[in-house]
């Protein structure tokens, strides 16, 4: 049987259906967890928050999104084990709902900035980068403005880093885990990088830790 | 209180608020005069263009929806329609750059979605004055900053567009934004109210003051007291403009709705006008029912241009499904009247009728005016002997890669999302940007593109110009140019040759577009782009959309191996009107309009031959930076040798001449050459190789390394900035 991706959606979500394409294209069944409800579809196995700019970034990124009726059923999957990834948006939702440590602040070129990025594997032992060893390079795009993160790079568990810290990330944090790593964020798109058509593959060896 | 009768104020002229009466069989009231104003601009109403426009071709087998809506309609096969329109925002972006440019995206992508399309792609063409000025520097970066905060917000990739910088924009910049989307199985939804008894739906944003006389006051007079025109700028919300997005998609593919409009300029008068005329039924408003976000009177309800609204038309069993959408998307939505028999517009408040006419004579009535044309006089040829003949050409091909003209425009689409959707096969950057069409193996390619310096000396040739390069930008990544939209920036058309000029302009189009056998399908028309000291350019921006097949065949204009033949296709361009010479005047050899497509025609055979490496359009700056442009982007250098006979800088820099630079294998060389059509010259120039670009101008031998090239190139724009 697939993996079941619950696959959020807050009002001002942007990536909603490319993250869909990019789980669906892992063989993964993905399915749409609606904000305001207070349960977790059935059957949910794995848990993605898409990029975007849920509530329209008011009052901080992420900040009410974090406080929304879905996130008490998203909490509990995780505390529970289960799977939890959050991209750009979802990662500064995560950040803000106390799952991941850490904030995300303003890129300190204070501007928003899209860009292919090359990331480095900080930490081979999580899900997320299964067959990859420590120092392994991959390309993902980024595009956002508050993608800074700021943070204990001592306790975080860092499981991405850039290359060219362009953002000024603390350590160069492109995504941390949870210390059980059971839950990650991170700021370049996995889910736009999944199709050779649009430059790089290297988006689904990330989505890949969803699946069991 | 001014002594200027009401109408004057609200830019009516005396002719035409003495042709209200006689039409209505009575004095309008104050709210109808109003909204006479805002309907009879030229910003709705086209009064001075419409009869111009007629010259565009505008039907083809592919055409489903061509100019009147709100956007137009093309089938690209696989039963996919795609919808395309550009807009501009140029007055209120002059006024207030950031909100300005933002609201110019949103209207743009409100036009998409109310033809039932789900927008996948945004592009903007620029025009700012020259960077060393603060002014210019000012407009220009807030804005990017407004289309970067609009579009990234509302998760449409801003994949392409083009900017450039000239003193005669320096005192009225143009902001025109390019929307394109996908139909969805509900297939078109049009603007024309239908069924009396349906009821009138206003949903999205709360209405407010902001944008009360945007159509009038702005966009249809000259700009010289800017600063007082503030309040006429419309507010942006993209968080609500999304909300909008998904609500629509879902209200669409639900069948839900009879008709949808945007509430774009003119706000409420013109949405219900036209719907109202589109269908030939009434609407009957009550204004009390209007959610608000401050007290307003009747009028001001009426006009304001408050954003992210739409107007629906529901059958009364589906409008509690249809408002049940809107609240999920916690969008207000309220139904504020209803379709009636007959033909007026009326509207209510606190009981009282405050308005009642027939909605054809605000939709379709206005007056319409031939414009003088007076044509400009020629222009002489550039006097070469003017321009001294750089000592160090090397040094001179790098300074012109790095002028903010020519310069990589990296500072502006890395602050745009690009790649949301991920859809977009080709980034910013090249010569079109590639989109592929979701759920397809089939990719659209768009540009945007103005010849307004060739407008300027010789306004049929830009025309053709413009519309050519377009072409040409698809052709070099492959696509066969399928539709076009417009925009008609100019100044004030009543004003010397201005007249003359439109109308050339939109005739040399129109024949490119005859001979490429384009279709124009939707487009907008900006006049008055003048201040009491400055006209801009005559700027016929064309929008163009391009088709593949396979979304895996696109073509870029990277050099890609060593030994690639280098060919150049086209003729020799000039001086005149070029970014290098940088004086204005000149005059221009003609736009040979069969040969160019003959040329395009022959790369888009090889492109769907598999022939091509590379393909690079030919534009400003010339073969010299075109090669540059190519070898940067692959990281490789190659040599090019061109038999001379002219001056060593007008053979590197010259302008024009339909060229496109491409590259092949060596074995493919021979098969290229015979798909060529006899009037297309094909000239071998080299090979791809080495670290750096090597030109050879007759005896003359010019080497630029590629790393020295790229640091100039990435270099000049932020510095310009600086």
């Amino acid at each position: 049987m697939s993996t079941t991706v619950a696959v959020l959606r807050f009002p001002g979500t942007l990536d909603h259906d490319s993250a869909v394409r990019a789980v669906e294209g892992l063989g993964a069944t993905a399915v749409e967890a609606w904000h305001a409800d207070a349960a977790l579809p059935a059957g949910t196995d794995a848990v993605l928050l898409p990029g975007g700019f849920s509530y329209g970034d008011h009052l901080r990124c992420g900040a009410i999104a974090s406080r929304a009726p879905i996130m008490g059923a998203v909490r509990r999957h995780a505390e529970a084990g289960g799977r939890v990834v959050g991209i750009c948006n979802g990662f500064q939702v995560l950040c803000e709902a106390g799952l991941l440590p850490g904030a995300l602040r303003r890129n300190s070129t204070l501007s928003f900035v899209c860009r292919q990025m090359e990331l480095e594997v900080a930490d081979d032992e999580t899900p997320w980068t299964p067959g990859l060893e420590t120092g392994a390079v991959i390309s993902i795009p980024i595009k956002n403005n508050e993608g800074a993160w700021y943070g204990d790079a001592g306790t975080a568990r860092v499981v991405l880093r850039y290359r060219d810290n362009l953002l000024g990330s603390t350590d160069a944090v492109a995504g941390v885990a949870n210390a059980a790593g059971n839950v990650m964020g991170l700021m370049p798109h996995p889910e736009e990088a999944c199709d050779a058509l649009l430059g790089s593959t290297d988006g689904q060896i990330v989505l890949a830790g969803l699946i069991a | 209180m001014s002594d200027v009768p009401l109408h004057r104020q609200l830019g009516l002229t005396d002719d035409e608020a003495a042709l209200i009466p006689e039409l209505l069989g009575r004095e309008p009231t104050d709210p109808e005069l109003v909204m006479f104003s805002l309907m009879w601009s030229e910003h709705c109403s086209y009064k001075h263009s419409k009869p111009l426009l007629r010259g565009f071709p505008t039907t083809g087998a592919r055409v489903l929806q061509g100019p009147g809506e709100n956007a137009g309609v093309v089938d690209v096969g696989d039963g996919i329609a795609v919808a395309l329109k550009i807009e501009s925002h140029n007055h209120p972006s002059a006024v207030e750059p950031f909100e300005g440019a933002a609201t110019g995206v949103g209207g743009i992508v409100r036009d998409i979605i109310a033809m039932g399309a789900r927008p996948i792609a945004l592009l903007d063409s620029l025009r700012f004055g020259e960077l060393t000025s603060a002014r210019s520097r000012h407009l220009f970066t807030r804005a990017v900053a407004g289309i970067g905060h609009y579009g990234n917000c509302i998760g449409v990739p801003t994949v392409g567009g083009e900017v450039s910088f000239d003193d005669r924009y320096e005192e009225s910049c143009l902001v025109n934004a390019m929307c394109v989307g996908i139909l969805g199985p509900g297939g078109i939804l049009r603007a024309a109210a239908q069924g009396p008894g349906n009821a009138l739906v206003l949903f999205g944003n709360k209405t407010g003051r902001d944008g009360i006389g945007g159509a009038s006051v702005l966009a249809s007079a000259e700009l010289d007291e800017a600063e007082d025109k503030r309040p006429s700028v419309q507010v942006s919300d993209p968080f609500t403009e999304r909300k909008l997005m998904d609500c629509c998609r879902e209200l669409a593919e639900s069948g839900t709705l009879v008709a949808l409009q945007d509430l774009g300029a003119a706000g409420l008068t013109s949405a219900a006008s036209e719907m109202a005329a589109k269908g030939g039924v009434g609407l009957d408003i009550d204004l009390d029912l209007v959610p608000l976000r401050e007290t307003l009177a009747p009028a001001e309800i009426l006009v304001s241009e408050s954003q992210e609204r739409m107007l629906a038309v529901v059958l009364p069993e589906k409008l509690e499904e249809m408002i049940a959408v809107c609240r999920r998307w916690d969008l207000d939505a309220t139904a504020i009247g209803s379709v009636t028999e007959g033909e007026n517009l009326v509207a209510r408040s606190g009981g009282a009728v405050v308005v009642d006419l027939p909605a054809r004579l605000l939709a379709d009535d206005a007056p319409v005016y031939e414009v003088p044309r007076v044509p400009a006089p020629t222009g002489t040829p550039l006097d070469l002997a003017t321009i001294p003949e750089p000592a160090d050409l090397a040094a001179a091909w790098a300074d012109l890669l790095a002028r903010p003209n020519i310069a990589s425009k990296r500072w502006i689409y890395e602050r745009y999302d690009h790649l949301v959707g991920a859809n977009t096969i080709r980034r910013p950057g090249g010569d079109a940007a590639v989109v592929r069409l979701p759920g397809s193996d089939r990719a659209i390619a768009l540009t945007t593109d103005c010849a307004e310096r060739h407008c300027e000396i010789d306004p049929r040739g830009g025309g053709r110009a413009s519309v050519l390069e377009a072409a040409r930008n698809l052709a070099c990544v492959g696509a066969r140019p399928v539709a076009a939209t417009d925009c008609l920036n100019f100044p004030n058309p009543e004003k010397g040759s201005t007249g003359w000029r439109l109308a050339e302009s939109i005739a040399g189009m129109a024949e490119a577009l005859t001979a490429l056998d384009v279709p124009v399908v939707s487009g907008n028309v900006s006049l008055y782009n003048e201040s009491a000291t400055r006209s801009i350019l005559p700027t016929p921006v064309v929008g163009m959309m391009g088709l593949l097949e396979r979304a895996d065949s696109s073509v870029g204009h990277a050099f890609a191996d060593a030994g690639d033949v280098v060919l150049l296709v086209g003729d020799d361009g000039v001086l005149d009107a070029s970014e290098y010479a940088a004086s204005p005047g000149g005059a221009l050899p003609d736009v040979d309009v069969s040969r160019e497509v003959a040329a395009i025609e022959l790369v888009l055979r090889a492109a769907e031959e598999g022939l091509l490496r590379s393909a690079h359009d030919v534009s400003g700056g010339g073969l010299a930076v075109a090669l540059a442009e190519c070898a940067m982007a692959g990281g490789i250098g190659a040599t090019a040798r061109v038999d001379s006979g002219r001056r060593d800088d007008e053979v590197m820099f010259g302008e024009g001449g339909g060229r496109m630079l491409v590259t092949l294998a060596a074995g493919d060389v021979e098969r290229f050459q015979g798909l060529a059509d006899p009037s297309v010259r094909v000239r071998r120039l080299g090979e791809v190789g080495g670290d750096a670009i090597v030109m050879r101008v007759g005896a003359t031998e010019v080497t630029l390394p590629v790393e020295r090239a790229r640091e100039a190139y990435e270099r000049g724009l932020p510095e310009a900035l600086a």
